[in-house]
C-alpha cells in the first residue's frame, strides 16, 4: 500500500529514538523487590515490542525504499492539518469569546469553507451549534469555563451566560 | 429476590429511565449515519458521563453501544453502506433484497434478528451470573495478569495478515500507559522534563483523538457521496414471523455472538463471519447467500447484536475489556471508584443485575422506536460527509476540553487525530493502541502485585485458573506460530516489470521445451525408422 514504507520507517525511527532514551528517561532502582517492579521494565517491554515488530515488518516488506507514490501519499497526510488548525483556533478562542458565540462562528465558517453555500446548510450548522451548547453545557453541565467577554454583560445575564452558555 | 427488587428500584429512577431512552434512541440515530459509529459517539460522550451516577453513565454508553448496530442496518440494507463497521456483512444480503424491492422486509428481518441476538445474549449473561459470581473471586493478581496478557495476545492474533503491525501498535499503547509518574516509587518515565507529561497521557484524550477527531478529519478530506433511496414494499412486522421459521440459524448465530463476545479481542467481526459461514453450511439454499438470503441476513445481524452484552462479561467479572468500546466504559468505572472485577459480584450485585435489566429493556425500546421511526431515520443517511465531519469536530472539542479545560489536552488529541487519520488511510488497526493502553496499565499493576508472592517461576501457575489461562496462551501462541510457518511465502521483491518479464520468459521457455521435446521424439522415431529401414 502506498505510503506504508514512509510510515514504517518513521515509526521505526521514533521507536529507536525512544529506545536510545530509555536510560535517561527511566530510572533503575537498586532495592526493587523484583525485576518487573523496576520502573524501566514496562517501557522496555513496550519499546522492545515496537522496535522488533516495526523492524520485522520493514524486513519483510516487498519494497523498503519509499518511491514517488509513497511520498504522494505522505503529502496527503498533511491535508487535514488545515482542519487541525481550525480546531486549535476554536480551542483558544472559546475562553475569550465564549462557547456559544464561538460554536456559532466555527460551525458557520467551516460550513462556508467546506463549500456549502446554500442558506439551509448555514441554518442547520447554527442550529447544531446552539443544540450542542444547550445539551452539553446547559443540560449536562460539562465543565467549559465562561468567556472573558461575558464580564462585560450586566449582573444576572452575566451569571446566566457563564453558567449555561 | 432482594437483589432483583433493588435492581428494579435503581432502574425506575427518572434519571436512569431518561438515560435508557437517550442511549437507545441516540444509538440508533448514530448507527444510521454512516461515518459516525458507536466508538466516535461514546468517545465524545464519555467525559459528559463522568458527572453522572455510574449506573446512569453506563446506561447511556451501553445504550449507544447496543443500539447503534440496530441503526447501522438501515444504511447497510437501503444504500449498501454499513452504518457501523460491524454491519458490513448485512450489505451482502440486505442490499440485494432492497434491489428486488423488498427493503422493508429486509429491515424487518434485521430488526427481529438483532432483537433476538440482543435478548439471547442478555439471557446468557443472566444465566452465567451465578457461575461468574463463583469463579470471579478465584481470580487473584496473577490470574488477572494472565487474562490481560491473553487479551493482548488475542487482539494481536485476531488481526490476521497484520499481526506485526498489531503487535507494534499494542506496544505503542503499552508505552503510552507508562508515560508520567510510575505508581510505586513515583519516578518519572519519558516525561522529557515537561510538567504537562508528568500526569501521563490521558486515555480519554487518546481515545477521542484516535476515534472522533481522526474520523472527523477523514470525513472533512473526502468527497460527498450522492445517496439514492429506492422504494420498497412489505411490512416492518413480517420479519418477526419469518425469523420464527429459522430458529436454528438464529440460535446458532446468537451462540457464536455470545461466545466470541466473551473472548477478549475477538468481537463482532469474527462472530458474524463464523455465524454467516455456518448458516450457509446449514442452509438448504446456500447458493442464495449473497443474493438476498433471509438466513444470511439473520445470521449476520443476530451474531453482531449478541456481542455487546457478552462483551460485558470479562469487563464486569475481571475488569478486563475485550475491545475498544468496553475499554472506554472501564474509565467510567474508574472515575466513580467502582472497581469492576470479582468484588463487583460479591458486594454490588444489585448494580450488576440493574445493568442486565437495562440491557434487556434497551432492546425492547430500540425495536419499538425503530418500528415507529424507520421512515424518517432513512433521511439521516443523506447528511453530506464533509458537513458531518464539521459536526464531529465541534463535538470532539466538547469531549476533550471538558475533561480538564486544557488546551494541551486538545493539542494532544489533535496529534492522535492525525495519527488515527494516517492509520485509517493505511488501513491499519487503531484498536490495539487503546487496548494496549488499558491492558498495559492493568498488567503492570497486577504483575508487580503477584511477584511479591512468587518465589519460583512455577509458583506463578500453581493455581488451577492461572494454569488453564497459561496453557491457553501457550496453545494459542503455538497454533499461531505453526499457522504462520505453514502459510509462509518468501517475500517477492522483484519489480512489476521484472515479474512480467520473468513470466513471459517462462512461457517462452515452456514453448521451447515442448518444441524440443517434439523434435527429439520425431528424431528418435526417424532414427528408429531408419534403423528398421536399414
Amino acid at each position: 500500500m502506498a505510503g506504508q514504507a514512509v510510515f514504517i520507517l518513521g515509526a521505526l525511527g521514533l521507536s529507536l529514538l525512544l529506545l536510545s532514551q530509555i536510560t535517561t528517561q527511566t530510572v533503575w532502582i537498586e532495592d526493587a523487590k523484583s525485576f518487573p517492579a523496576q520502573p524501566r521494565f514496562w517501557p522496555g517491554v513496550a519499546i522492545a515490542m515496537m522496535v522488533t515488530s516495526f523492524g520485522l515488518h520493514l524486513l519483510l516488506m516487498r519494497r523498503r525504499r519509499p518511491d514517488r507514490l509513497d511520498w504522494v501519499e505522505a503529502r496527503r497526510w498533511l491535508e487535514p492539518l488545515e482542519y487541525v488548525l481550525w480546531f486549535m483556533a476554536y480551542v483558544f478562542l472559546v475562553p475569550v469569546a465564549g462557547f456559544l458565540p464561538m460554536s456559532l462562528i466555527f460551525a458557520c465558517a467551516l460550513t462556508w469553507r467546506l463549500g456549502y453555500r446554500d442558506a439551509g446548510y448555514f441554518w442547520v450548522a447554527a442550529l447544531f451549534a446552539v443544540c450542542t451548547v444547550a445539551l452539553f453545557k446547559g443540560l449536562l453541565g460539562v465543565k467549559i469555563p465562561g468567556a472573558a467577554v461575558y464580564d462585560a454583560l450586566p449582573g444576572t445575564l452575566r451569571s446566566f451566560f457563564i453558567l449555561y452558555l | 429476590m432482594d437483589i432483583l427488587l433493588s435492581a428494579i428500584e435503581v432502574l425506575s429512577r427518572w434519571d436512569v429511565a431518561i438515560a435508557l431512552l437517550v442511549g437507545s434512541i441516540g444509538g440508533v440515530a448514530i448507527g444510521a449515519i454512516p461515518g459516525v459509529g458507536p466508538a466516535v459517539a461514546i468517545a465524545i460522550l464519555l467525559p459528559a458521563t463522568f458527572s453522572m451516577d455510574p449506573i446512569v453513565g453506563l446506561t447511556v454508553l451501553l445504550g449507544i453501544y447496543g443500539s447503534s448496530m440496530f441503526g447501522g442496518a438501515i444504511p447497510a440494507i437501503l444504500i449498501n453502506t454499513p452504518g457501523t463497521a460491524v454491519n458490513a456483512l448485512t450489505t451482502y444480503d440486505g442490499y440485494p433484497m432492497t434491489l428486488r424491492g423488498e427493503g422493508r422486509r429486509a429491515l424487518s428481518l434485521a430488526y427481529s434478528a438483532s432483537f433476538f441476538g440482543g435478548i439471547f445474549s442478555v439471557i446468557c449473561l443472566i444465566a452465567l451470573s451465578p457461575l461468574l459470581a463463583r469463579v470471579a473471586p478465584m481470580f487473584g493478581s496473577r490470574e488477572i495478569f494472565l487474562a490481560a496478557l491473553l487479551g493482548i495476545i488475542l487482539v494481536i492474533v485476531a488481526h490476521r495478515g497484520q499481526m506485526l503491525m498489531a503487535t507494534a501498535l499494542t506496544g505503542f499503547g503499552i508505552f503510552l500507559s507508562t508515560v508520567g509518574l510510575e505508581p510505586v516509587k513515583y519516578t518519572r518515565r519519558f516525561t522529557f522534563d515537561q510538567t504537562w507529561l508528568a500526569s501521563g497521557v490521558n486515555l480519554i484524550v487518546v481515545v477521542l483523538g484516535l476515534f472522533a477527531l481522526s474520523q472527523a478529519l477523514v470525513l472533512l478530506t473526502m468527497d460527498d457521496e450522492k445517496v439514492r433511496l429506492t422504494k420498497s414494499r412489505g411490512s416492518l412486522f413480517q420479519g418477526f414471523r419469518e425469523l420464527a421459521r429459522h430458529p436454528r440459524v438464529a440460535t446458532v448465530s446468537a451462540g457464536f455472538g455470545v461466545f466470541m463476545g466473551m473472548i477478549p479481542g475477538v468481537g463482532e467481526f469474527t462472530a458474524q463471519f463464523m455465524s454467516y459461514t455456518s448458516a450457509r453450511k446449514m442452509s438448504k439454499t446456500p447458493e442464495a447467500f449473497g443474493q438476498g438470503s433471509a438466513e444470511g441476513l439473520i445470521a449476520s445481524e443476530t451474531a453482531n447484536n449478541a456481542v455487546p452484552a457478552a462483551a460485558m462479561i470479562p469487563l464486569l467479572a475481571l475488569g478486563i475489556p475485550g475491545e475498544a468500546l468496553t475499554a472506554m466504559m472501564l474509565s467510567v468505572f474508574y472515575v466513580h471508584n467502582v472497581v469492576p472485577g470479582p468484588g463487583l459480584f460479591l458486594y454490588q450485585m444489585d448494580f450488576v443485575v440493574a445493568l442486565y435489566l437495562a440491557l434487556l429493556l434497551l432492546n425492547v425500546l430500540v425495536v419499538i422506536f425503530l418500528l415507529i421511526s424507520t421512515g424518517w431515520l432513512v433521511y439521516l443517511t443523506k447528511i453530506p460527509n464533509r458537513f458531518l465531519g464539521m459536526c464531529i469536530l465541534l463535538l470532539s472539542f466538547v469531549g476533550v476540553y471538558s475533561i480538564r479545560n486544557s488546551a494541551v489536552d486538545c493539542a494532544i488529541a489533535a496529534v492522535f487525530g492525525l495519527i488515527g487519520y494516517v492509520l485509517k488511510r493505511l488501513n491499519l488497526p487503531i484498536v490495539p493502541i487503546v487496548l494496549g493502553m488499558v491492558l498495559g496499565g492493568i498488567m503492570e499493576v497486577k504483575l508487580r502485585a503477584s511477584m511479591n508472592r512468587v518465589n519460583t517461576p512455577f509458583d506463578f501457575i500453581d493455581r488451577p485458573i492461572a494454569f488453564v489461562i497459561f496453557a491457553l496462551i501457550v496453545v494459542i501462541l503455538l497454533g499461531t506460530f505453526w499457522r504462520v510457518w505453514r502459510d509462509w511465502v518468501p517475500t517477492d521483491r522483484r519489480s512489476l516489470a521484472r515479474k512480467s518479464s520473468d513470466r513471459f520468459a517462462r512461457r517462452i521457455a515452456g514453448r521451447k521445451t515442448r518444441h524440443f521435446e517434439i523434435k527429439t521424439k520425431q528424431q528418435r522415431r526417424r532414427r528408429s525408422y531408419d534403423h528398421m529401414g536399414s
